[in-house]
C-alpha cells in the first residue's frame, strides 16, 4: 500500500543555490506559481469582455470581488476598504491553492505548516503594526479589558497576551490541518480499495467519492475562515475596543 | 398637480437613498465576528479545538524559551502552561459565545455590537437600529 503521506513531500524540481541559501524551485514552489498563474489568468480573461450583462466567467470574477467587498464592508466597515487588494489576493489565493490541490497527482502546499504559517505571521504583523500606527501607545489597552480591578491585571495581562500570541498559531493550524487530515483521510481509504478487491472494496470507494465531495467543501470553508478571521483581526486594528 | 408628485418622490428617494448610504457606511461596520449559521458545525468545532491548543501551544512554547534563556527550568514553562490554558480556555469561550476575538468577556457599552461601538452610540443609534431592521 502506497504511503499515505508520500503526497506531502516537497521534491527539488530545478535546484538553484543563492550563495547559502538554497533556493531551488521545488514542487510547492511550482503549485504556487501555477496558482498565481491560474488566478491572474482566470481574472483577466473571465473580465476581457467588460459587458454589462455578465457572461458565465465574467459573472465568476465579479462574484468572487463582490463576496470579498461585502465581507470587509460587513467585518470591517468603510476604513478596511483600503485592504481590499490584500485580503482578496489572500482568499483567491488560499482558495484557487486548496481547489488546485484537490486535482490528482497534483500537489497542496497549504497542507503545509510552513506556507500556512508564513500567511498567518505576515497577517498578525501586518494588523499588529496597523494597530500600533493608529492607536500609538493606546494599543497596549487591548490587553487590558476595560472595567477590571486592577489587582487581576497580572494574570489578566499575561493571559490577553497569550491570546493574542495565539492568533496567527491558531489561524496556520487550522488551515494546514484542515487540508492535510483530508487528503491524508482520502488516500488511506483509496488504499483499501484495490486490496480488499472486487467485493469489498466497494464501500472504500463509496467513503472516497463522498469526501472528494466533502473536499471542496473544506477547501472553500477554509479559505473563507481565513479570511474573515484576518477581516476580524484588521477590525480589532483598526476599532480596537 | 401630477407634475408636482414625482418631484416629491424623487426628494424623497433622494433622502433615502443619502440616509442609506450614511448608514451604510457608518453604521453597517463591526457586527458580531461569525455569526451563527455562518460556518457549518463542523468547522465551528474544529476551530474551536484548534482555539484551545493553539494557546496552549504558545504558552508552552514561550515559557519553555524563557527558561531556555534564563536558565530557570523549569519554572516559567510551569507558569506558562497554566497561562497557556486560561488563554484557550478564554479563547474557547470567546469562540463559542460568538464574542469574536476582543478581550473582555461581553459587551461592555450597552449592548451595541462590539466594532459599531467605536462611534458616538447617541448619535449612531437612529442607523443602528435601521440596520438591525434590515438585517
Amino acid at each position: 500500500m502506497a504511503n499515505p503521506l508520500q503526497q506531502f513531500e516537497v521534491k527539488t524540481l530545478v535546484p538553484i543555490q543563492l550563495g547559502d541559501v538554497d533556493a531551488s524551485l521545488t514542487n510547492a514552489g511550482l503549485f504556487m506559481i501555477i496558482t498565481v498563474a491560474a488566478i491572474t489568468l482566470f481574472l483577466t480573461l473571465s473580465m476581457r469582455q467588460k459587458s454589462l450583462v455578465p457572461g458565465r466567467w465574467q459573472s465568476m470574477a465579479e462574484l468572487s470581488y463582490e463576496f470579498i467587498a461585502g465581507m470587509i464592508r460587513d467585518n470591517v466597515g468603510a476604513e478596511g476598504r483600503k485592504y481590499f487588494p490584500f485580503v482578496f489576493s489572500l482568499f483567491m489565493f488560499i482558495l484557487f491553492a486548496n481547489l488546485i490541490g484537490l486535482i490528482p497527482y497534483s500537489f497542496t502546499f497549504t497542507s503545509h505548516i510552513v506556507v500556512t504559517f508564513a500567511m498567518a505571521a505576515f497577517v498578525f504583523i501586518g494588523v499588529t503594526i496597523i494597530a500600533i500606527v493608529r492607536h500609538k501607545l493606546h494599543f497596549f489597552s487591548f490587553f487590558l479589558p476595560s472595567g477590571v480591578p486592577m489587582v487581576m491585571a497580572p494574570v489578566l495581562v499575561p493571559i490577553e497576551v497569550l491570546s493574542y500570541l495565539s492568533r496567527p498559531v491558531s489561524l496556520s493550524i487550522r488551515l494546514f490541518a484542515n487540508m492535510m487530515a483530508g487528503h491524508t483521510m482520502m488516500k488511506v481509504f483509496a488504499g483499501f480499495v484495490i486490496p480488499l478487491g472486487i467485493i469489498g472494496g466497494w464501500a472504500p470507494l463509496t467513503v472516497d467519492v463522498a469526501l472528494t465531495a466533502f473536499e471542496f467543501l473544506v477547501a472553500f470553508l477554509q479559505a473563507y475562515v481565513f479570511t474573515v478571521l484576518t477581516c476580524l483581526y484588521l477590525n480589532d486594528a483598526i476599532h480596537l475596543h | 398637480m401630477s407634475e408636482e408628485k414625482p418631484q416629491k418622490s424623487l426628494d424623497d428617494l433622494e433622502a433615502k437613498l443619502r440616509q442609506a448610504r450614511e448608514g451604510s457606511e457608518n453604521g453597517g461596520s463591526g457586527g458580531p465576528a461569525l455569526k451563527k449559521g455562518d460556518m457549518s458545525g463542523f468547522s465551528m468545532a474544529f476551530r474551536i479545538g484548534t482555539e484551545m491548543v493553539s494557546a496552549l501551544v504558545v504558552g508552552v512554547g514561550v515559557g519553555w524559551f524563557l527558561d531556555n534563556w534564563l536558565e530557570t527550568t523549569p519554572w516559567f514553562l510551569v507558569v506558562f502552561f497554566f497561562l497557556g490554558a486560561g488563554a484557550g480556555i478564554m479563547n474557547v469561550y470567546r469562540a463559542a459565545s460568538g464574542l469574536g476575538y476582543q478581550p473582555g468577556y461581553g459587551p461592555t457599552k450597552g449592548d451595541a455590537p462590539e466594532g459599531g461601538n467605536q462611534m458616538d452610540a447617541s448619535q449612531d443609534a437612529g442607523a443602528n437600529n435601521k440596520d438591525a431592521g434590515g438585517k
